[in-house]
């Protein structure tokens, strides 16, 4: 290493993995991925993995948190991936799969755009 | 890429508490359900509450699992990195009716400020890559690439840095010192050696970050025109010198030690120099006569080691926890150090707590804290109920803070004016239950053991003020015997050659000064107020309360006590070892110490 920007490199390439690891001080977006036994069996692992691979590509740690949650109730609209924004109303998606969290992640944690056709607000709950 | 972080604790503490068995079942249990592409188990350095170890910490939730053991691990990896559902009853839980917290909203953590710790517990220290992350040899490199050397020593001077090893020198100064006197040979020279029986602020620092000192050491290098730097560790730290090897391969290997350091020409290398354990050497002379292979004891100053030190050239010595400070200095500037603290001493300050506190470990605050917020705060107040009676500070060299001093604010100069000092940063604390003279005579037993017997003083007085400390504590002293003590005391601290024995007689004075009254009653009324001086106290048996039901004749193992079945019982003083278990073994009571 002969330049501080090889050494900048280094850093921005680690910083990712170290930001998650930062303690959470609520000024995050938090993206909470239902992982009780309902939504491993409806396949929320891929979704988890999904979200937090590509916060972590873009190097987002610092401003979303991944995180898993139990089971909210819902068990027939699993995987369940809910987002909280402070200062904005929660948002629920339900029935995810890796293609619709990459959906989500682009329009609603990048762009910020909730994409409506996922939430349970849209779903016939009967 | 991982998802989630399996933070294990790697320093002392934890290991001993078996942290690595955890680690290779951890491994194990996430290999066996198939997480070992999403989740990443990091054995880091020390989180500080050591008492509560091992210690796992899960992220990105943050969740504090405290007292792991191997059995648990199957638990977290089943329920917690499966199934997202934290193991609730392993969640450290700092008032048992509060829910589940994380690690940085216990008041163990609120209160601190975390400079020289600041890596500590958060990455893995046998990785560069990791120290690198968290800004790390970016301070090296802004040195290097953009500032004058003295610039540098300017930033310390004017941040107010002082030496975190005891005495609480101006750093800046040190190395202004040194950096004025000519010579194509210069050395720097990092002093791990901590001795103070109490304190592991040091070790800590070394297992959890010690790139943040090999880059500390590379600055001062190039301010005050060094190439070679030496960091003299104690042997009994294996942890400590097994990653600082590490950390000095992993510099060389990316070039921020050797020759020509981020294309600037300046050339700089660190060698580990192991101490076999000896507490002198933890004196700046002594301890550059042992790097030079020689037996580790002190020589008379001036000339100081900034002009003339190891292998008698000019050489700058700091202690570890200083170096932790420099990096900081470097890149947040001198204006947001000095903010930090009080008048004259500032910054923060490490503090090892031990002794009759719930949270032993380590804790880092800003100077001025005050000591009931330390010990009634963060350390979480005295176990049993039992009363605060004094703190000792400083090791063997400081003194004890009594109960009404505990709201003076703590810094270098508050700590001198009530007979104590900051040492390195121990903290040990004392209840009801301890004996101060007992105390004194602790200490005074490690430097009599301690002293290296170059100059007389030392040698002999520490050693005849023991004798008299052993005398009181049997109840064979005179009034005449304490006007001893304080002479002799005042004449080491004199007379001593270092400051081993200069400062040997603190505790002695110190609890002379604020106890008084105990060393009275050991010898006026032979009596040893806290009933901890054996000679002094005898076990009895209240005739009122015994039943007769055997159970302490029984156990007794001097054949002491005597009696019939349902009859009170006697013990016997001249038998008695005075070893207590009679008390312990009684269900009703009846056996009291006088």
């Amino acid at each position: 290493m002969k330049t501080l920007e090889e050494l900048r490199a280094i850093r921005d390439k680690m910083k990712n993995q170290i930001d998650l690891r930062e303690e959470d001080k609520g000024d995050r977006i938090r993206v909470q991925v239902g992982m009780a036994t309902c939504g491993i069996a409806s396949g929320a692992r891929p979704v988890l993995n999904k979200f937090a691979d590509l916060v972590q590509e873009k190097g987002l740690s610092g401003k979303i948190l991944v995180t898993q949650t139990g089971c909210i109730g819902l068990c027939q609209y699993e995987p369940i991936v809910e987002v909280l924004e402070p200062g904005k109303p929660k948002i629920t998606y339900v029935k995810m799969d890796a293609g619709k969290a990459e959906e989500v992640f682009e329009q609603h944690l990048v762009r910020g755009q909730a994409l409506g056709k996922y939430t349970l607000a849209t779903q016939d709950i009967k | 890429m991982y998802r989630s972080y399996v933070l294990v604790c790697g320093g002392t503490g934890c290991t001993s508490s078996g942290s690595l068995k955890i680690i290779e079942r951890m491994k194990d249990e996430i290999k066996r359900v198939g997480l070992q592409d999403e989740v990443n188990v990091v054995e880091t350095g020390c989180h500080g509450l050591c008492a509560l170890g091992p210690i796992v910490v899960v992220y990105p939730e943050g969740t504090f699992y405290s007292l792991v053991k191997v059995e648990d691990v199957p638990e977290i990896v089943e329920e917690h990195l499966l199934k997202g559902r934290p193991v609730k009853r392993l969640i450290y839980d700092e008032e048992s009716s509060i829910g589940p917290k994380s690690l940085t909203d216990t008041d163990f953590f609120k209160k601190q400020y975390r400079i020289a710790l600041r890596n500590c517990g958060v990455i893995n220290p046998e990785k560069i890559d990791e120290y690198i992350a968290r800004d790390g040899y970016e301070a090296l490199g802004k040195v290097l690439t953009s500032m004058k050397p003295q610039e540098v020593i300017d930033i310390i001077t004017k941040s107010g840095l002082r030496g975190r090893g005891g005495a609480g020198f101006p750093t800046g100064k040190k190395w202004q010192f040194c950096a004025n006197v000519p010579s194509d040979i210069k050395y720097v020279c990092c002093n791990a050696d901590e001795g103070d029986p109490g304190a592991f602020m040091d070790r800590s620092v070394l297992e959890g970050d010690p790139h943040a000192v090999l880059e500390a050491m590379t600055i001062a290098g190039y301010a005050i025109g060094s190439h070679q730097g030496y960091i003299y560790v104690r042997a009994e730290y294996p942890i400590a010198v097994k990653r600082l090897q590490i950390a000095i391969d992993q510099a060389r290997e990316y070039n921020l030690l050797g020759k020509d350091i981020f294309g600037s020409g300046f050339d700089f290398d660190i060698e580990l120099r192991l101490g076999a354990g000896a507490f002198v050497c933890g004196e700046e002379t002594a301890l550059m006569t042992s790097i030079e292979g020689k037996r580790g004891e002190p020589r008379p100053r001036p000339p100081f080691p900034a002009v003339k030190g190891l292998f008698g050239q000019p050489s700058i010595l700091n202690n570890v926890e200083t170096w932790a400070n420099v990096c900081q200095i470097i890149l947040r500037g001198s204006d947001w150090f000095s903010a930090i603290g009080t008048e004259k001493s500032k910054g923060t300050k490490v503090f090892a707590l031990g002794g009759k506190i719930h949270n032993t470990g380590l804790v880092e605050i800003p100077m001025g804290t005050t000591l009931r917020e330390i010990i009634e705060d963060i350390g979480g107040g005295i176990p049993n109920g039992k009363k605060f009676k004094a703190a000792q500070t400083g090791g063997p060299s400081g003194g004890c803070i009594p109960a009404e001093k505990m709201d003076i604010p703590i810094d270098y100069d508050n700590l001198i004016s009530i007979g104590s000092m900051m040492g390195s940063g121990g903290l040990i604390v004392l209840d009801e239950d301890n004996c101060m003279v007992d105390i004194a005579k602790f200490f005074l037993t490690f430097t009599v053991g301690e002293s290296c017997g170059k100059c007389t003083p030392c040698r002999i007085g520490t050693k005849r003020m023991l004798e008299i400390l052993e005398k009181i504590t049997k109840g064979k002293g005179t009034m005449d015997d304490l006007k001893k003590l304080e002479d002799l005391a005042y004449y080491i601290k004199d007379n001593a050659l270092c400051g081993l024995g200069q400062t040997a007689p603190n505790p002695v004075l110190s609890t002379m000064r604020y106890f008084k009254d105990e060393y009275l009653a050991h010898i006026q009324d032979k009596h040893c107020p806290a009933g901890v001086c054996k000679a002094l106290l005898s076990y009895n048996i209240d005739p009122n309360k015994c039943k007769g039901c055997t159970l302490c004749a029984k156990n007794c193992p001097a054949d002491a006590i005597s009696g019939t079945v349902r009859n009170p019982h006697v013990i016997d003083q001249s038998k008695c070892v005075k070893c207590g278990t009679c008390m312990d073994k009684c269900r009703f009571g009846a056996i009291y110490k006088k």
